[in-house]
């Protein structure tokens, strides 16, 4: 991998009570990308984060955040870092604003800095207008919009979120993802851990699926799916006027088609890389009408399932 | 820490918590001042205190200040510290706070010392407020060894109450549920205040000597004793003296110095006892794991 490394850990192992809970994890995490940590109830996730902030000691490995050793240096990790509790809770009887500036202060801001950056992260996150409001008085979405903007306060290098949308409704899931997919740009990495595998799908780049403690598969989001989808090959739909046979064997001559499968007007043809500019000239060439040629999207359904038959 | 403390510092001001234990405390104070109003004409001035007894008399029905304070501080120690460390926890603020860089022992710490200066402003403005009502009901100004006797007592008080609040912050961070632990704490308290002294001591002890070391385990005691010598300057020693010994004492007081010399082992052993509540409890929650569930 040629990007810089933020995150890795090596053999990070934890044992609650003679149970190992994570085993031998090996985790590498990319600068500004967003890192989706996938896996059923109980797999690890959340002790893992625990690991990886020096708040639980492991039974043995190490976890690295930006070449720090988290059970070392705790401090500078969790300077750089921002966490997302899974359950997380306010001081109910303070206001939102005073919430952040207890923990901004708890991270060295000065008086000015923080509420300039308490304002613009309460704006990002919708709650400006409930910013003097006792938290008490929050809804469930609400919450976990401050927690959002309780995170991004300290401005981290790095931001791990325990099921970041969890209690939110469609539209503020949809502002909350929006957010995260900006935040690389601004130099915070992310890593996230949620059920809901179509937001995983959409806004991370990378993903780690842990089963029972143990890594089951880690890489780029796209490679996984056509491995999981078509054993690493490119499944390409083309929908044409008349899939004559002789258009099937044309197709099938393009260096690089594997295979190609007629059913009805469309072709599924699988191939050894992007090959829909060829397939395109090939059709229009002979002749045929082209009503459309697209790369078959896989989910992250797909790999999930994939992975779990396996395991 | 500092800021945890301005916090901690900021929540208990504003909270009802707060409110009840100060109307308690004012309460205390009035009828302490009443009870001073009912006896003081009674007192023996002979030993050249006068202003001291406010606080030491009692009146035909109510027991006197030091009474009530005995009975009060180890309530608002329990009261502040019951649910330090297990309310965050509950609330799920600990793991927002912990994966802030702050050392974790600066929760503890701040905690501790936010609650001890709560509990010290309370105590100060009781003995203040009664100062003050004192003074203008009686009319005769403090010397200046009743002020160091009361400011010696002021402290005794706040070691007493950091003990109980060590107490009541160590089942905090061993209980997790809120009601569990105040409970806990409240039944130390009642053990030691009525049963101990009470019934156990008196059925176990066999010689007067064993009487008194048992007796002396009792944080309660140490208390009394402390308040005893420092306010009531004419006992001479701690505990049962034999009526041969009492028709050969001078009954006149002793100096400040002696009378320090006196309760000395009860402050410095109530100082151990507050610091070993604390500890453990500082020992416990840095071992404590912070669970996913």
């Amino acid at each position: 991998m040629d990007k810089k490394i933020v995150l890795e850990t090596q053999d990070l192992t934890k044992r609650y009570d003679g149970n190992t809970v994570v085993d031998h994890l090996n985790l590498h995490v990319a600068e500004n990308e967003v890192f989706g940590l996938l896996g059923p109830n109980g797999a690890g996730k959340t002790t893992t984060i625990l690991m990886l902030l020096g708040l639980t000691e492991p039974a043995s490995g190490s976890a690295r955040i930006f070449g720090f050793n988290s059970t070392r240096e705790p401090l500078k990790v969790k300077s750089l870092t921002g966490y997302l509790p899974e359950r997380l809770g306010f001081y109910d009887g303070l206001t939102a604003r005073q919430n952040l500036r207890f923990i901004a202060r708890l991270n060295n801001m000065g008086n000015d800095e923080a509420n300039q950056q308490i304002d613009q992260v309460l704006e990002a996150v919708g709650l400006t207008k409930v910013a003097d409001t006792a938290v008490g008085k929050f809804s469930r979405g609400m919450k976990q919009r401050l927690g959002i903007a309780d995170v991004l306060v300290k401005e981290p290098r790095l931001a791990i979120l325990d099921e970041p949308t969890a209690g939110l409704d469609p539209e503020g899931i949809n502002q909350i993802l929006d957010l995260i997919t900006g935040l690389p740009k601004m130099g915070t990495t992310v890593v996230m851990c949620s059920h809901r595998l179509y937001e995983v799908q959409r806004i991370c780049h990378s993903i780690a699926i842990l089963a029972a403690g143990k890594l089951v598969v880690e890489g780029a989001l796209d490679t996984l799916g056509r491995e999981a989808l078509a054993g690493g090959r490119y499944r390409i739909e083309v929908e044409t006027a008349d899939s004559s046979p002789q258009l099937v064997e044309i197709i099938g001559k393009i260096k690089g088609v594997k295979s190609v499968e007629v059913e009805g007007n469309f072709l599924h043809v699988t191939t050894d890389s992007d090959l829909r500019a060829a397939i395109s000239k090939a059709v229009v060439d002979n002749g045929v009408a082209l009503t459309q040629v697209k790369m078959q999207e896989f989910s992250l359904d797909d790999i999930y399932k994939k992975y779990f038959k396996e395991g | 820490m500092i800021t945890i403390i301005r916090k901690e510092l900021a929540d208990y001001f504003t909270s009802v918590r707060c409110f009840i234990l100060f109307l308690l405390v004012l309460l205390a104070s009035a009828a302490g001042l009443y009870a001073a109003y009912e006896g003081i004409r009674g007192v023996d001035i002979s030993t050249g205190f006068v202003f001291i007894n406010l606080f030491t008399t009692s009146g035909e029905s109510i027991p006197s200040l030091v009474t009530f304070i005995g009975i009060f501080v180890p309530i608002i120690g329990i009261a502040l510290g019951f649910d330090a460390i297990n309310r965050e926890y509950s609330t799920g603020t600990m793991s927002r706070i912990l994966s802030q860089p702050i050392y974790r022992d600066s929760v503890i710490n701040g905690k501790f010392l936010a609650g001890i200066i709560t509990l010290a402003i309370m105590m100060a403005t009781t003995l203040l407020i009664v100062s003050g009502f004192g003074l203008r009901m009686i009319g005769v100004p403090p010397s200046a060894e009743e002020i160091i006797r009361l400011f010696i007592y002021f402290v005794s008080i706040v070691i007493f109450g950091a003990f109980w609040m060590g107490l009541a912050i160590l089942f905090s961070v061993i209980i997790r549920n809120l009601a569990i632990s105040l409970l806990a704490s409240l039944a130390v308290w009642l053990f030691f205040g009525f049963f101990y002294t009470m019934l156990i001591v008196p059925a176990v002890a066999k010689t007067v000597d064993m009487y008194l070391v048992l007796l002396r385990l009792s944080p309660n005691t140490l208390f009394d004793e402390a308040t005893m010598a420092m306010l009531l300057p004419q006992s001479r020693g701690l505990g049962l003296l034999a009526s041969g010994e009492v028709s050969y004492m001078i009954p006149n007081p002793l100096p400040l110095g002696q009378s320090l010399l006196l309760v000395w082992p009860q402050l410095t052993t109530m100082i151990a006892l507050a610091a070993v509540c604390f500890a453990v409890s500082y020992i416990v929650f840095m071992r404590q794991e912070i669970r996913a569930t």
